[in-house]
């Protein structure tokens, strides 16, 4: 089903996590909520699981209107940055709480836990503890637990936050993988730009408790609404007024017309097909270039060498 | 070295402090024979003495717990003006002396007190078990509080918020994700109001009257046959049931807790 917060406020004491915001989720589609911390996304998140009361303003999942409704009621399912797994039961008997509470019988509930287990690859694992539990199989687990109740709404508050980057990276793109074959609509809180556009159809960017732009990664990343956005979603250079990606810095041995500035290289960093220059202007701003290994090589490129930059690309807001 | 410094005084400290007077009541308590040991604990009033201290840490140990984990989840769980206070009050009965408590229940109750005038219309707190409960209670209250509120803290609201979004009643949230978790601190507080209730001297002397096959629970027992009977060896022995039950009941602890969670 499609979500919608329509005009949500939310303070906690003198700090204001949530301004107006107003958000259309489309239904079936993967939504990331990105942001700095303190930025409300993950406020957002717990008002839409109604885990937390907006002071103003309404949530609707599908047609109906559930900001009256508590948590329990909302048919979402829920995974949390620390795993919440149920210590003292078993992945088996975690994976089956929802079923449980709505009291089916058990046959049906051990099917459906093995499916599920199955379908996170735990299958093996439903008689461990998640203390015996590596953090991405938790995560998993976690994940399988909220799907047993074949939520309307897929809620993720920075699921992949407390793994370690390689585990990280297998779960994103395993969670797209599963997103695709399970199809409920998704929403995953994330800081991590890379992330958000790794795994989202649709990016959320929240400032301050303000949305600052809605739109596909590839929109945000090349049609940035504002500087915040701009900023927030990639490295950038801001040269006075312009705003230049670093792979859109052009690095030239010879001035080439009026447009090309003078800059002295500072650091030459490999990061093996990608390399990284950074670049003193003769004004004495900072800016950094990003090249591939090839036309580094044919640049020779040297601390201390003066070459000539030249924006190929820049944004003025 | 200084491994076993460490070690010899923390052990010889012990033994100084508990060890040696404990045995040395056991010992004597036996000096003149398991038999009369036996007799002087099986006699009509010390039976009653030890009925009655178990009546009243029957009731007390129960409304204790369950009031205690009411409050830990207040004190940790929710916010509201005088929680603080609330958090203070608790810890009053370790802070302040039984005598203290006793003689306030006294003066609450006795002749001229605000509550003073139940007696008139055939409640009888004063001299009877009703006032001692009341002391009794008092006194162990704190215990499962302070055990769970550290327990209750650690574990987080995350497992409880989990368990609300897969659809759970807060009765459930408690009864499956909760209580599991503070499970061992509550035991260990269990243990400890129990200890406690059994133990009770000060304020429930001042309120029982001491009247002899009725209103006298084993450590009042206990001092009485020792202080104005000049029974010792009767006193010994009684002494010796009160510190079985206390061996008894850590030790079901230990048999009840699991290996990992061994303090």
């Amino acid at each position: 089903m499609g979500i919608a917060a329509v005009d949500v406020s939310k303070s906690f004491g003198d700090f204001v996590a949530l301004k107006n915001v107003s958000v259309a989720i489309p239904e079936g589609s993967l939504t990331a909520l990105l942001g700095p911390s303190g930025s409300g996304k993950s406020t957002l998140l717990r008002v839409i699981a109604g885990l937390e009361a907006p002071d103003s303003g309404q949530v609707l999942i599908g047609d109906e209107d559930v900001t009256a409704q508590p948590a329990r009621e909302r048919g979402v399912g829920m995974v949390f940055q620390h795993y919440a797994a149920f210590k003292h039961m078993t992945v088996f008997d975690n994976v089956a709480f929802g079923l449980a509470i709505r009291k089916r019988p058990k046959a049906e509930i051990s099917k459906r836990v093995h499916e599920l287990l199955e379908l996170v690859q735990l299958e093996g694992l439903a008689k461990r503890y998640p203390a015996q539990l590596s953090g991405g199989q938790r995560q998993r687990m976690a994940l399988a637990r909220a799907l047993a109740v074949e939520p309307s709404v897929l809620l993720l508050d920075e699921p992949f936050g407390a793994l370690d980057a390689r585990v990280r990276q297998e779960l994103r793109a395993w969670l797209r993988r599963l997103h695709e074959e399970v199809h409920v609509t998704t929403i995953i809180v994330t800081h991590d730009q890379e992330e958000a556009m790794e795994v989202a159809g649709q990016i959320v960017v929240l400032n301050e408790g303000r949305v600052e732009q809605v739109g596909s990664p590839r929109e945000l990343y090349e049609q940035p609404a504002n500087e915040f956005v701009m900023s927030f979603v990639g490295p950038v250079n801001r040269l006075g007024d312009t705003f230049v990606r670093p792979h859109d810095v052009e690095l030239l041995h010879q001035p080439d017309g009026d447009d090309a500035a003078e800059a002295m290289v500072e650091r030459v960093v490999h990061l093996g097909f990608e390399v990284r220059v950074e670049l003193v202007r003769e004004d004495g701003e900072h800016l950094t270039a990003q090249l591939t290994q090839e036309q580094a090589e044919q640049l020779e490129l040297e601390r201390g060498q003066i070459v000539y930059v030249r924006p190929s690309r820049e944004t003025v807001f | 070295m200084s491994k076993y410094v460490l070690r010899v005084t923390a052990l010889g400290y012990l033994a100084f402090l508990l060890l040696v007077p404990v045995g040395f009541v056991f010992y004597r308590a036996f000096g003149n024979g398991l038999d009369a040991a036996w007799d002087a604990v099986t006699t009509g009033r010390a039976i009653h003495a030890l009925e009655l201290t178990l009546l009243l840490t029957a009731i007390a140990v129960p409304a204790n717990t369950i009031v205690g984990i009411i409050l830990a989840l207040m004190l940790v769980r929710t916010r509201f003006r005088g929680r603080g206070l609330l958090n203070a009050v608790v810890d009053l009965p370790l802070a302040l002396s039984p005598v203290v408590v006793g003689l306030a229940l006294y003066l609450l109750y006795g002749r001229g007190g605000w509550l003073g005038g139940l007696a008139g219309h055939g409640v009888h707190i004063l001299f009877a078990v009703p006032g001692m409960l009341l002391a009794t209670m008092f006194v162990s209250l704190p215990f499962v509080v302070r055990e769970v509120v550290p327990v209750l803290r650690e574990i987080g609201t995350e497992q409880e918020q989990a368990a609300e979004t897969l659809g759970a009643r807060p009765l459930q949230v408690f009864r499956r994700v909760t209580f599991p978790a503070i499970r061992w601190a509550v035991a260990y507080g269990v243990v400890l109001t129990t200890a406690r209730c059994i133990g009770e001297f000060g304020a429930v002397s001042i309120v029982s009257g001491r009247i002899e096959g009725k209103t006298e629970t084993l450590p009042i027992y206990v001092q009485s046959l020792y202080a104005f009977d000049f029974n010792t060896s009767g006193a010994y022995a009684a002494s010796v049931v009160l510190a079985l039950i206390a061996i008894l009941t850590v030790v079901m602890l230990r048999i009840f807790q699991p290996k990992e969670e061994a303090l």
